[in-house]
């Protein structure tokens, strides 16, 4: 079994290709990781008996000869993707029964590349958080100091906790924020959330449309770009799809940086960030230094507002966007006498207290006489902070920073909106920007728990960010494993 | 925007509530109060950023919204737009009277 579990997803793929092991044998293994990992509670669904058949399948494609590019891989779904027969809640009450008609386009692309789905991975409500802790059904616990109850991070915590115990051999994320990023960096796995517009956002639970953009979350670097190969394309059902082919990433794993040119923003060195952190920081762009890079000091002045700006255009779009969520259509009802009042007791029961907070804030920010403000302000402000990357980018291929100012924390200690939006200090800039971004483990921290560094390229240049975090991968040599992982 | 501890109160809160259609109990409106101050404090340093000669930016695509004909490209599937809802009836769904 445990030989099965060590493989990451390149090389499980390479075995199966090979006939060394079945899609059945390796997605049965995963099962039972899931099992044996199931008090992490990343979970909410599991569907075995689909998993079985599609791995069976799988099987039959590997021996004639017709297998695809993820064919027979086991992997989980964050719960923000819409999966055709299979229960969507998002982690929230108010779709607890919820189960869509139809397939996002994400994991279509996942299921028509063979991939294998194993179940839906928790997350925040509505993927409105940073711990994991916004769940309607509580919260995943991080398999790294396990006894310890640390969080896993968020949005995508389920994801990233599967990935690292080894219950899932990559998984889906989403990220408006950094909630790909940051429970990458939390669970001590790879996270890239693409450029916004490379994946289709279509049958993705809308959170905020002009951020929201799904990733994989894997073990490699290598496993990222092969699952990301398969997610990514241009979809018109989407909108904002980028009609732009991706090359394929799998090429650009061994090129060398030779020559390029790293930007480090001196705004990311604030205050507060851990000393860890900054430690395994500094020692990252002596890696990149040593393989032949160019270190280059540069500014992005209005980074300190990104964070502001995120929390009036992010809850002013999640507000517009789960106005649909009135017990009319689809989701859970309250029952009441007038059609207000069964709105507002189906809304004030289904949506927990974060989600009702950023709902509050974005109404009141785009209501008559704020406006202009707050959201247009807001607006603004952002074209600055995409203006510094694009200046930034004159002069640099790629920035670096910390993933997170800081390591996982414990779950259950209540803390207030404000610090747990500081989470994601580090990885907002970016999505404002519309830029592509990975975290990627580079080392751990004096309690043993993972650090993450992020690499953020220019728009459309995933192919020169997997190969640059493939170099810092090779270098920084992270090879621990979760003591809370399946064995 | 409103430099002060105290940007939203009580009433206002209810207002919002409203417009957003969210039923808020009583006992949590003024832990809620509290957060929306703070959290409405917090982005008010955007002030400290001059605009004045900034176009606001709504999309970072790039690209031209696309447009395509005004097809029908599905249809014929009113039992599936209709499965997840908590009422329907005859193709239709069903909510609280409305005119009395």
């Amino acid at each position: 079994m445990s030989e099965l579990l060590d493989l990451n997803l390149v090389e499980a793929s390479e075995a199966l290709k090979n006939k060394k092991i079945s899609s059945l044998e390796l997605t049965k293994a995963y099962l039972k990781s899931i099992s044996d990992t199931s008090s992490l509670g990343a979970y909410l669904e599991i569907v075995e008996d689909k998993a079985i058949s599609m791995a069976k399948e799988s099987d039959k494609k590997l021996i004639d000869g017709t297998a695809r590019p993820l064919e027979g891989i086991p992997i989980g779904i964050k719960d923000m993707f819409c999966t055709k027969d299979i229960k969507t809640t998002a982690s929230s009450k108010i779709l607890e029964n919820f189960v869509p008609t139809y397939e996002s386009t994400v994991t279509q692309n996942l299921w028509n590349d063979g991939a294998v789905i194993l179940g839906k991975l928790s997350c925040d409500e509505f993927a409105m958080g940073s711990s994991n802790e916004t769940a309607a059904k509580g919260y995943v616990i991080n398999p790294w100091l396990k006894n310890k109850k640390m969080s896993p991070g968020g949005s995508s915590g389920g994801s990233a906790a599967a990935v690292a115990a080894r219950s899932a051999l990559a998984a889906t994320g989403t990220d408006t924020g950094g909630s790909i990023r940051q429970p990458a960096a939390f669970c001590g796995i790879t996270g890239l959330k693409p450029t916004y517009g490379r994946c289709s956002r279509w049958g993705i639970v809308a959170f905020s449309s002009s951020l929201d953009q799904a990733g994989p979350l894997t073990r490699t670097v290598s496993d990222a770009a092969l699952m990301l190969n398969s997610m990514a394309g241009y979809d018109q059902k989407d909108s904002t799809s980028a009609n732009l082919k991706m090359p394929d990433l799998m090429d650009y794993l061994e090129k060398g940086i030779n020559g390029k040119k790293i930007g480090i923003p001196k705004e990311y060195t604030q205050d507060g960030i851990s000393e860890d952190i900054v430690k395994f920081y500094e020692k990252s762009i002596d890696l990149l230094k040593d393989e032949g890079a160019e270190i280059i000091p540069v500014s992005l002045p209005h980074t300190k507002y990104a964070l502001p700006a995120y929390y009036i255009i992010a809850p002013a779009e999640a507000s517009s966007n789960l106005a649909r969520y009135d017990g009319v259509r689809y989701g859970a009802r309250q029952e009441a006498s007038s059609l207000d009042e069964m709105y507002e007791l189906t809304r004030g029961n289904g949506f927990g207290d974060e989600v009702k907070r950023r709902i509050m804030i974005g109404t009141y920010v785009l209501s008559s006489g704020y406006y202009d403000a707050y959201y247009l302000k807001a607006q603004k402000v952002r074209r600055l902070i995409k203006e510094d990357f694009e200046n930034v980018y004159k002069q640099v291929d790629y920035i670096l920073t910390p993933s997170t100012p800081t390591t996982s924390f414990e779950l259950g200690k209540k803390q207030d909106p404000l610090t747990m939006y500081l989470n994601d200090i580090f990885t907002v800039p970016a999505s404002l920007a519309g830029l592509p971004g990975i975290s990627l483990p580079v080392g751990l921290d004096n309690s043993g728990l993972p650090i993450g560094i992020q690499l953020i390229a220019n728009s459309f240049d995933e192919p020169g960010l997997i190969n640059i975090a493939r170099v810092l991968e090779k270098s920084a040599g992270f090879n621990f494993l979760a003591d809370g992982a399946a064995k | 925007m409103p430099n002060k501890d105290t940007i939203v109160d009580v009433p206002t809160v209810n207002k919002i509530a409203r417009l957003c259609r969210l039923d808020i109990p009583e006992v949590n409106k003024k832990s809620l109060t509290n957060d929306l101050n703070n959290i409405l404090g917090f982005v008010a340093q955007l002030d400290e950023v001059d605009t004045s000669n900034v176009e606001p930016l709504a999309s970072v695509t790039g690209h031209k919204l696309p447009l395509r004909s005004d097809d029908v490209n599905d249809g014929n599937i009113e039992d599936l737009v209709l499965k997840n809802a908590p009422e329907s009836s005859s193709g239709f769904f069903v909510v609280p009277k409305v005119i009395e």
